[in-house]
């Protein structure tokens, strides 16, 4: 039974791994169902699309359940990666919502609106590579994990890590989101880039398009899912649990700490990048107020409640704390903080696993006394029901 | 194999009696220590020392609390650096070396407590030492081969855990996890195997089944212990350092050291 518990973080091998695997496969197909079939049918234009919202920043959560819940590096500052990827598709799709004609009324037409407010008469260097489609979708990924890249080994090298790691990437955070508000005319200020129309011509406003890039962001969301699962699979995934267990060993066992975790952290930033494109795409702007500190710690808290070991769990996570966020800030607007600062001391104090450490201590055994009792009462009601020989029939009824 | 272990012993300490410095050639020595230094705010923690360990050999190094014995060790694995001198392995200079590049050059170590994966599995532990896969790619692309899975067996059975590979490490007793670790540096196939205090909370039983591994061991690899239990030492040991304030005081078999007035008098005249 320990050893069921010992298991219960990754997908471990040798014990329990057939069981575990499945149980996992089920967790997956519940989600999937919800997801592609449920959510759909039963919500609105407007709620779906707010759903699709939140599952943009399930990527992030991901991204944390690998680099901090198995690999034990906190990261106060995936809100950079995820606004950096929705800045990448921003510019491109502004780029082709400020054509020439539709500019016309502009000192200098065919730029964005911003720049022109803000007296640019041309269009900056770094801009203008975003005019192409296939570079912009490179990039979103790309310049995330070039900087998840850079302060990774410029960190991890120095095996700076815990708390002095997770102050440096929240300080990046800041930093980033005071340079975005400071250039207004490269990025649109504190407003981001705003009034994107079209991707490639294909109107991105129309309900239609937003119930496709719905259904575009579930997938990749099941591909990240995958693609979590499978490095969680992998020696790599164990290495993470040890490395956040006893880097020591790990590292007095021939392994390059430092590369592992500089792996994982940009991984990290490509998923919250992919998240931050989906984003824009799905909700038609970007701005700072996704990049700085307090997005970044919201995200985290998206993971934690989930259970920060669970890919799944991670996805819940971020559907219950976004959905909770819009009902009560929608409720008792002024409550909403509060109950969001009890939520998270609540997930430390009382389940330090989340949801999905709930689930695996209470929820599954409940589940089946539930399934057993409903089963009782069903089989009890059918006898009652069944005509012949009634009572006698089950009073003389001896043990044999 | 004892009777082996003991000629070898025997003949040693025959021809080191009071071998420092070395007198062979660099080359016949597998570890080469020359005038170690480290000082921590000008505190000299290890003082100018110099040691040599042959192929084979299974060195013990002692000394009262204080001496710089866990500090030697963290110096050669890398874990410290040294503020001078040098540290030759196979004649490589390993001085400045990190840690895992000192693994991969054949030098595994063991921690004073025990230091294992807990999470895990008995086998997950041995396996996640198997010296492959150790680049980020190559543990993406790792796979659990029959060829593996025998090394993995090879290493349980040394360790006298080979019944015990589903358990999780957790669950062990201190003896085993003790063992354990060991196991995870054997799989590592290290030429020198250093071991911080391997027999400290064992049960008398588990000391004598470790000192016949240590020896077991010694047959085809160096070791260095440390050890604070005069007795085990006196089983194990070829040879004797003994270290008092990060200095090198003497050397030479158990019978040897334990004769001479200056390691009565700093250590066991105490």
């Amino acid at each position: 039974m320990s050893q069921a518990i010992n298991g219960a973080g990754g997908v471990d091998g040798a014990t329990n791994g057939a069981a575990n695997a499945r149980r996992q496969l089920m967790a997956i197909g519940v989600l999937a169902f919800l997801v592609f079939l449920v959510f759909p049918a039963l919500l609105d234009p407007f709620r779906l699309g707010m759903v699709g919202k939140y599952l943009t920043y399930a990527f992030v959560a991901l991204g944390l359940v690998l680099c901090w819940g198995h690999g034990g590096i906190l990261s106060l500052g995936q809100g950079v990666f995820f606004g950096l990827g929705g800045y990448c598709m921003a510019m491109f799709l502004k780029l082709e919502a400020s054509d020439p004609i539709s500019t016309a009324i502009q000192s200098t037409p065919g730029i964005p609106d911003f720049m022109d407010w803000n007296q640019l008469t041309q269009l900056p260097l770094f801009w203008r590579p975003f005019r192409s489609l296939a570079f912009s979708l490179l990039a979103v990924p790309a310049v995330p994990c070039l900087l998840a890249l850079i302060i990774g080994v410029a960190m991890f090298k120095r095996r700076v890590g815990g708390v002095y790691f997770a102050i440096i990437t929240q300080a990046i955070a800041a930093i980033l989101s005071i340079l975005i508000i400071g250039r207004q005319g490269w990025t649109g200020g504190v407003n981001g880039i705003t009034d994107l129309k079209t991707l490639h011509g294909w109107d991105l406003r129309t309900d239609h398009a937003r119930r496709i890039l719905y259904f575009v962001n579930a997938l990749l969301l099941f591909g990240a899912i995958a693609l979590g699962r499978w490095v969680l699979g992998t020696k790599l995934g164990r290495l993470l649990v040890a490395m956040r267990d006893k880097e020591e060993r790990v590292r007095f066992s021939g392994y390059d700490v430092a590369n592992v975790k500089v792996f994982v952290f940009v991984l990290a930033a490509a998923l919250s990048a992919v998240g931050g494109a989906m984003f824009t795409l799905q909700v038609g702007f970007m701005s700072p107020s996704f990049v700085g500190i307090v997005p970044s710690i919201e995200m985290v808290v998206f993971a934690a409640v989930g259970g920060r070991e669970s890919l799944v769990g991670a996805v819940y996570g971020t559907l219950l704390v976004n959905w909770s966020k819009t009902y009560f800030s929608e409720k008792f607007p002024q409550l909403w903080l509060v109950l969001m600062g009890a939520l998270f001391i609540g997930v430390v104090k009382v389940f330090p696993r989340g949801l999905a450490g709930l689930y695996e201590s209470h929820g599954r055994a409940w589940l089946a006394a539930v399934r057993e009792r409903l089963g009782r009462l069903l089989s009890g009601e059918g006898r009652r029901i069944t005509p012949g020989p009634p009572a006698p029939a089950s009073v003389e009824r001896p043990e044999p | 194999m004892t009777t082996l272990a003991i000629t070898g012993a025997a003949g040693l300490a025959a021809a080191v009696e009071t071998a420092h410095p070395a007198r062979k050639p660099a080359e016949d020595y597998l570890l080469t220590v020359e005038g170690l230094t480290v000082s921590f705010d000008g505190f000299k923690v290890i003082d100018d020392l110099s040691l040599a360990v042959e192929p084979r050999e299974l060195r013990a190094v002692i000394g009262p609390n204080g001496a710089g014995k866990t500090t030697l060790l963290d110096l050669i694995s890398g874990r410290t650096r040294a503020t001078s001198g040098t540290i030759l392995f196979k004649g490589r200079d390993i001085t400045r070396l990190r840690e895992h590049e000192i693994v991969r050059a054949g030098i595994g170590r063991k921690f004073q407590t025990p230091s294992i994966y807990e999470t895990l599995t008995v086998f997950e532990n041995l396996e996640m030492s198997y010296p492959r896969g150790r680049s980020v790619f190559g543990s993406l692309g790792f796979r659990r081969t029959p060829e593996v899975i025998a090394k993995v067996e090879e290493a349980a059975t040394a360790i006298y855990l080979a019944d015990h590979l589903r358990r999780g490490a957790e669950s062990l007793s201190h003896g085993q996890k003790q063992w354990l670790e060991i196991g995870m540096l054997l799989i590592q196939e290290p030429e020198l195997l250093m071991l911080d205090e391997p027999v400290a909370g064992m049960t008398s039983a588990e000391r004598r089944r470790t000192a016949e591994l240590l020896t077991g061991l010694s047959e085809d690899r160096a070791l260095i212990v440390i050890e604070h239990d005069m007795e085990f030492v006196k089983n194990i040991a070829h040879r004797v350092t003994v270290l008092h304030q990060g200095k090198w005081l003497a050397e030479g078999s158990m019978d040897f050291v334990q004769a001479d007035p200056k390691v009565i008098e700093v250590y066991l005249g105490h």
